[in-house]
């Protein structure tokens, strides 16, 4: 029995890697190979899906303006989720309880009820169809994630530590950058990962608040593949360089990834 | 921790509070704006009191895409959390295994979810895909795109492909901060498997598992982009969720009271569901 074992995390791997393979597989057919033949490889292997998207300026902006609003939105919610969070571990005061349920109760509002909403409310201040307002848009999800991880990191850091920087003759800034910052590095880090993941992932917020300057590289997508028949080589090859930046993100916080969940805040 | 009690904390809340409520409290308060009155345009508005909630909690529509969410997530979470455990449970402990089973399982989980979802209907397609392609090879009648039982089967196996892992990264988690004395301890008393996993591995991974449910509900309770991109809610109606049918409703057909009173109801369905774990988990750290 105990032989055996490697084959659920084997099998499981291998029904992940299914679907992204016949992506990938896709990716380098031509779309006439794709409907009018099925072959587990291609046959006539082709990399004009990927010239096509790297020189056609409305597709590669596409990922800028994705890895803009994303980078944007994670810090901004670092930012502000660091002094927050350091305030929910370490002290009491008003309402503090309750700040922190109506917090996360943001990280359950379904995007689909805001998305109108956001639409008039950006429109009214002029900052639809630009990257800040997805920024923006995406903290309202991000920030309360932001602060619930740093909070649980924050309170693994004994108290000690601050009373006796304090003790040493550390203004309070001193402290938090030079000491307090660095010490929970590691947090701060699967705090990013998972900013940038829900960032990166989100599109209907995305979608509804951007026409042309600020489209994410998913929006170009959905449309391309309405305006323009369907060109299935091509939405293949974008969808596997979308895979692409999680793959890199991943591939630097893996150490901390287990250890992130263990502090039993996601 | 003891916490010592300083109101000036609050400064420090301030850039959070505000952004947040940029973000939540300006927006809701639209909706609950629109829930209450009939609107003509050109901001003309007219109240309407609690019509558009009577409207919405007595439609029939309403009753299908909340029942159809239910089982949805009902049946995900008995499906993605004893097998995201089990397959905690066998990953490697140590080694080169160890990293590579974290990078590979977590790549579902950072694709954007159209691409999951246009993924999947190239995946799924009968006669192209190779899922489409090998059951209709296989002799079963498949189609997901005409037939509804097809479509909820394509559904449900894409969310358990998508999210699994995190059950499994959680679980992962919790299994690997039990101190190994416990096993020893359990192997000096002859326990068999199951006994150490009941009585050992389960209440230790009890705080991750009641995250990970929390976590999954939320999720898949809002699911909308990847079946939107899958099936469009079809075939008719049969893969409508909640969010799809509430987008429909709002963005489609321009109904934003009725839209606006059903968004209200279904984010206090998920608050209250909410609500009641944030509790438990509060009440689970407490005893630990």
């Amino acid at each position: 029995m105990k032989k055996y074992k490697w084959l659920v995390p084997t099998l499981y791997i291998i029904f992940l890697m299914l679907p992204i393979y016949w992506l990938i597989n896709m990716s380098f057919k031509t779309t006439t190979e794709i409907i009018n033949t099925y072959s587990l490889w291609p046959q006539k292997f082709t990399t004009e899906n990927y010239v096509k998207i790297f020189t056609d300026s409305t597709w590669y902006m596409g990922y800028v303006n994705s890895i803009t609003y994303t980078v944007f939105n994670t810090v901004i919610s670092v930012a502000a989720a660091l002094p927050a969070a350091y305030a929910f571990s370490r002290y009491k005061f008003l309402g503090d309880k309750h700040l922190f349920f109506w917090l996360l109760t943001n990280r359950m509002a379904p995007p689909a009820v805001f998305a109108l909403p956001f639409f008039q409310f950006y429109s009214s201040v002029n900052l639809f169809d630009t990257h800040i307002a997805v920024a923006l848009s995406h903290c309202l999800f991000n920030i309360p994630l932001a602060v619930w991880i740093l909070e649980g990191f924050m309170s693994a850091v004994p108290k000690e530590l601050d009373e006796t920087a304090y003790v040493d003759g550390y203004s309070f800034g001193r402290f938090f950058f030079k000491i307090f910052v660095p010490t929970i590095a590691a947090g701060i880090g699967i705090t990013m990962f998972f900013c940038f993941m829900f960032s990166w992932v989100e599109l209907l917020l995305a979608k509804t608040l951007t026409a042309t300057e600020a489209k994410p590289i998913a929006a170009t997508m959905t449309r391309t593949a309405s305006t323009s028949g369907y060109e299935l080589g091509l939405l293949a090859a974008a969808g596997t360089l979308t895979i692409i930046p999680g793959a890199i993100v991943i591939y630097f916080v893996k150490d901390y990834i287990a250890k992130g969940f263990a502090m039993g805040r996601v | 921790m003891n916490k010592t009690i300083n109101q000036k904390a609050w400064f420090f809340v301030i850039p959070v509070f505000i952004l947040v409520a940029f973000n939540a409290a300006i927006p809701l308060m639209t909706v609950v704006n629109y829930s209450f009155q009939e609107t003509f345009g050109n901001n003309v508005f007219a109240w309407e009191g609690t019509r558009w909630f009577k409207q919405i909690l007595l439609s029939e529509r309403f009753h299908a895409a909340l029942g159809r969410q239910i089982a949805f997530t009902f049946i995900i979470l008995l499906i993605q959390i004893p097998l995201g455990i089990g397959i905690a449970l066998t990953m490697p402990k140590k080694g080169w295994g160890v990293p590579v089973c974290l990078i590979l399982m977590s790549m579902p989980l950072l694709i954007p979810w159209n691409v999951v979802g246009a993924m999947w209907n190239i995946f799924a397609l009968p006669d192209i895909g190779f899922l489409g392609h090998s059951l209709n090879g296989m002799g079963f009648d498949y189609n997901f795109t005409q037939q509804p039982g097809d479509a909820w089967f394509t559904t449900i196996l894409m969310d358990v492909w998508h999210w699994t892992s995190l059950v499994v990264l959680l679980s992962y988690a919790g299994l690997n901060s039990i101190q190994p004395a416990y096993y020893q301890a359990a192997e000096i008393d002859g326990a068999s498997r199951w006994a150490i996993f009941r009585y050992i591995e389960l209440p230790k991974m009890k705080k991750v598992l009641t995250l990970a449910i929390l976590l999954r509900f939320m999720d898949s309770f809002m699911i909308y982009t990847e079946p939107f991109v899958l099936t469009g809610g079809g075939p008719g109606n049969t893969t409508a969720f909640l969010s799809i049918d509430l987008v429909k409703m709002a963005l489609g057909q321009f109904d934003l009271g009725p839209a606006a009173a059903m968004s209200l109801i279904y984010f206090f369905i998920v608050l209250l569901v909410c609500w009641v774990f944030y509790n438990l988990m509060m009440k689970n750290e407490a005893q630990s």
